[in-house]
């Protein structure tokens, strides 16, 4: 019983970071259809430029917010230059723009900084708590908290204040949510700066734990977009819940199955959410207009 | 007399193989002529998906795994002449892809991209993974095709890399003549009606679901055979073949030189092969350039480089 109670321990903290990708991946395919491949190269910037800036002398937490600046900076840029000159282009085309932009950060990255395998101390220390015969590192705790209180506040955010109603609106219908008088290029500058700093915070969060490298993004964005999925496109709690279910679900393959596979669990989810439910778990059944 | 465009296309494509060599100065070039002519069959191949059927697929490479993997395996596990083993492999990605197309097939734009990308990964995880069998990570060796030693019993006695050159090269133009070929027939028709449009084309009665998977198998096999020809002509593969990578690259191609255009594609096949070769300090930027590739392409020129050039032309023409 320890060994279950170990493997659905380490999967949740998986999972609370796959579900922060997911949740940033929701938000800029409400605010605009995009499914933003270099979502995981966001939180691998986190990781690289808070181990670079605390390196160089900086404290920790500052070290952290400037990595999450600079990320949603990187995020507005991303949309200002790559996404929006190509407004109204096919998905296609969309999907090797922003591959293409993940590629091109990791390229950047690898030039900037390098090609090693970084980590920075734990915010509360390495001494493994005790739970029932299992461990949980207290890094873990911070994670599954971090993963929580982005899910709160975007809930605040989308349902209590005016801009995040817009937000919702421009995702509803663009022209119609002009014509009401909302600025929804700043919208989507918004959504990109907020899915970009959840993203890097993801990487501050986890880095202790799993490292980081210029090359870690990749997989992130694959299993960010498996567990939006599962949980139904464009629906926060279906990010929150796909995530940590699929972190679970890696982590169960890799205790009882095999560990050399555990990757491949995300793509068998992939398959059969796509084969037997495409909607996801919380998400609307929609039906294409022609 | 005025050619068809299938013609010229042919005619030219043939001309630069044939002519090329003339320049070159080392039989390395040879090797990178080589080079391009087995990535431009995989785009082709591509070019039927993307360009005729305006489907997507980042997973391609796990075909072209296979094909590479069969010429390894097939020979010294079944006993199969490497020639054998190739079509095997190609028959092979085949199933494959109508296994996988079947479902797949019926998503779009992003689940599309992923579900096809997430089968390429698994392609690539299994050879990493099975090492008792695929030699893992490290890669394994493949046998000699054999074809050059018969040539030269009959006189004609070429360098294993002007050998490569000069029968990649023929593949590449049996496969560009077969996919112009196809363009031109019902199918290519039904292809480029449901590209344009799936609900007018399934009203004057294409199956759409069908053509989109006969364009799937179709590219699988291109790819498969590029697989093939690579690892007998490296006479070694590793499990990159059928990395995330290779896939993108191969769709980066297609798009950088038009995905509507067999000569446009295989135009970017050779830009992309030849670049890392000429610059060397490329390697240093080699992502860094790919993405950028990526992204400025597909804002500024989104039809390819060939096709957009040539509107220029004509329109300045007129």
């Amino acid at each position: 019983m320890p060994e279950l109670l170990q493997f659905l321990l380490s999967g949740i903290t998986v999972g609370a970071v796959y579900a922060l990708v997911a949740l940033g991946f929701t938000i800029i395919y409400n605010a605009s259809d995009v499914v933003n491949f270099a979502q995981g190269e966001f939180v691998m910037l986190g990781g690289m430029i808070t181990f670079f800036a605390h390196a160089a002398g900086l404290p920790l937490p500052l070290a952290a917010l400037i990595a999450i600046i600079v990320t949603a900076a990187i995020g507005v840029a991303l949309n200002k230059l790559a996404i929006e000159p190509a407004r109204g282009a096919p998905v296609v085309s969309l999907i090797i723009i922003t591959i293409g932009a993940s590629i091109f950060i990791r390229g950047a990255t690898q030039l900037v900084f390098d090609k090693q395998l970084h980590r920075f101390p734990a915010f509360s220390g390495d001494q493994p708590i005790l739970i029932g015969g299992a461990t949980i590192l207290p890094q873990s705790l911070w994670v599954i908290a971090g993963a929580l209180a982005v899910f709160i506040c975007l809930w605040l955010f989308f349902t209590r204040t005016l801009i995040g109603r817009a937000v919702l609106a421009t995702a509803n219908n663009r022209v119609a949510a002009q014509l009401v008088g909302i600025n929804t290029n700043y919208v989507m500058t918004l959504s990109f700066a907020m899915s970009a700093a959840i993203g890097a915070l993801a990487g501050v969060l986890v880095t202790p734990i799993t490292l980081t490298g210029y090359d870690v993004g990749l997989a992130l964005a694959l299993k960010g977009f498996a567990a939006a999925m599962l949980g139904g496109m464009g629906n926060p709690k279906g990010a929150l819940v796909g995530g940590l279910l699929l972190g679970v679900l890696e982590a169960m393959t890799a205790g009882y199955v095999s560990s050399q596979y555990k990757d491949a669990a995300a793509f068998v989810v992939i398959l059969a959410v796509l084969f037997a439910m495409p909607q996801g778990l919380f998400g609307r059944k929609s039906t294409d207009r022609v | 007399m005025r050619l068809s465009s299938k013609v010229t296309t042919l005619l030219i494509l043939a001309a630069v193989i044939a002519i090329a060599p003339v320049f070159f100065p080392s039989s390395y070039y040879f090797r990178v002529g080589s080079l391009i002519f087995v990535n431009g069959l995989a785009v082709t191949g591509l070019v039927i998906l993307i360009g005729y059927a305006g489907q997507i697929s980042l997973g391609h490479a796990g075909f072209a795994g296979i094909g590479a993997y069969a010429c390894a395996l097939a020979p010294v596990h079944l006993g199969l002449h490497p020639a054998l083993a190739a079509l095997l492999g190609a028959l092979l990605s085949a199933a494959i892809a109508y296994l996988v197309g079947r479902p797949i097939l019926r998503l779009k734009g992003y689940y599309l991209a992923v579900a096809s990308l997430g089968f390429g990964i698994l392609v690539s995880m299994v050879l990493s993974n099975e090492a008792q069998l695929t030699g893992g990570p490290d890669g394994m060796a493949v046998p000699e095709l054999g074809l050059r030693a018969v040539l030269k019993a009959i006189g004609i006695d070429l360098s294993n890399t002007e050998f490569w050159y000069a029968f990649s090269g023929l593949v590449l133009v049996i496969g560009a003549w077969l996919a112009l070929n196809l363009y031109h027939s019902p199918t290519g028709r039904a292809l480029r009606a449901l590209h344009g449009s799936e609900v007018a084309a399934r009203t004057v009665g294409v199956d759409v679901a069908h053509y989109k998977l006969v364009a799937f198998v179709i590219s699988a096999v291109y790819a498969s055979v590029s697989g093939s020809l690579l690892a007998l002509q490296n006479k070694f593969i590793t499990p990159d073949v059928a990395g995330f990578m290779h896939s993108i690259e191969m769709v980066t191609m297609t798009v950088l030189g038009g995905a509507g255009s067999v000569l446009g594609a295989i135009l970017g096949a050779a830009i992309l092969t030849t670049l890392p070769q000429v610059l060397t300090i490329f390697q240093e930027y080699e992502q860094l350039m790919l993405g950028l590739v990526m992204m400025l392409v597909m804002i500024f020129m989104r039809e390819g480089l060939l096709p957009s050039i040539a509107r220029r032309i004509r329109g300045r023409a007129e």
